[in-house]
């Protein structure tokens, strides 16, 4: 679970928040003298990045207001939090000027150790019984 | 549907007709509610006006000046004494009113935030159907609703006063603390039902003694 540095609400819940993909892919000035490839890779295609990844997300069940983030998808460090239309910040700088949250690092950093080394152990660790107590909750719901 | 054969049926009448959107689980908060530890109860009919405008814009100034004040950030709730505006979003805010205050029970608040608004950029709307309100009340209320949301609910962290948007039982509700013991919760009239359930729910170890 990510807690995610609402600029406008502060901390929440990653059940709050809703993913946008990736950030700063500008729509084609001319999109009439694209050629189909052109359209397909502007509409489908999207980078795969290890490591640092500026991605939109909506705060939907809070403010209702997008927002940019540029977050580690190995470590899922939050590094920055940013507004819509503002330059994606420096991949080494933690936390530009213009967002203001000063309180997003100790919410990351602990999030960031936690969750991948959880969920990794949970689905290694744990023998079949507990899986299959699971699956039936599940469908019911 | 077969009402419409009858044009008898007056404007009264048709108000006395609403039924809220927990009305069928009233005698469940009623037996489901333990005295002077958590009590649920459904307040129907609230005034509720969606407002969409810029606070800082002379159409949000001459908003303000009707409702008593918009407010600034991320849960503060402003107003006079029983018209409250909850922060919603940067410029969304959610005017909450008495049933009286509707123009179906002669109410002005809603004509005077559209003359208020007048032309400017923004919208008033009537949401007075959109939501229901629930009560939780009593020193259990914070441990009920802890069981299902994400939100640091300590004292010290929200204080009384404060409105936030939120899930609560995987519901998206609006979440007003009115009093140190006092809850408002506004879900949206198609989760009542469910989300008046799941407090029920979770009251029900609070009527038992408690084990030590």
């Amino acid at each position: 679970m990510l807690l995610i540095s609402c600029p406008n609400c502060g901390s929440r819940d990653e059940t709050e928040f809703h993913y946008g993909g990736q950030a700063h892919v500008p729509y084609p000035e001319n999109p009439n003298e694209l050629n189909d490839r052109q359209w397909a890779e502007f509409l489908f295609y999207r980078d795969n990045t290890k490591g640092a990844f500026a991605e939109r997300w909506l705060h939907s069940t809070g403010c209702r207001q997008w927002f940019n983030m540029l977050r580690d998808t190995v470590t899922y460090e939050i590094q920055a939090v940013y507004p819509m239309g503002s330059p994606r910040p420096e991949a080494a700088g933690k936390v530009t000027a213009e967002t203001g949250t000063a309180s997003l690092a100790p919410d990351s950093t602990t999030t960031g150790t936690a969750a991948p080394s959880t969920t990794g152990t949970s689905i290694s660790g744990t023998s079949n019984t507990p899986a299959s107590t699971t699956a039936p909750e599940g469908a019911t719901k | 549907m077969a009402e419409t054969a009858a044009p008898a049926t007056s404007y009264e009448k048709n108000l006395s007709l609403r039924v809220s959107p927990a009305a069928q689980l009233r005698a469940d908060f009623e037996t489901g509610s333990v005295r002077g530890v958590v009590e649920l109860s459904e307040i129907a009919f609230l005034t509720m006006v969606g407002l969409r405008v810029n606070r800082s814009s002379d159409a949000g100034q001459r908003v303000a000046s009707v409702t008593g004040g918009l407010p600034a950030t991320c849960g503060s709730v402003s107003g006079t004494r029983d018209t409250s505006v909850l922060w919603l979003g940067p410029e969304e805010f959610l005017v909450v009113a008495p049933r009286e205050a509707h123009e179906s029970l002669g109410g002005e608040l809603i004509q005077a935030l559209r003359g208020a608004l007048g032309d400017g950029a923004g919208q008033v709307v009537d949401l007075s159907a959109n939501r229901t309100t629930f009560e939780l009340t009593g020193p259990r209320a914070r441990a009920v609703l802890e069981k299902g949301c994400s939100l640091d609910l300590h004292p010290r962290s929200l204080l009384a006063g404060t409105a936030l948007s939120t899930e609560i039982g995987n519901i998206p509700v609006v979440l007003w603390k009115t009093g140190e013991e006092t809850f408002r919760l506004f879900p949206r009239a198609s989760f009542a039902d469910f989300l008046g359930r799941w407090l029920l729910d979770a009251m029900r170890e609070y009527a038992s003694p408690e084990v030590p």
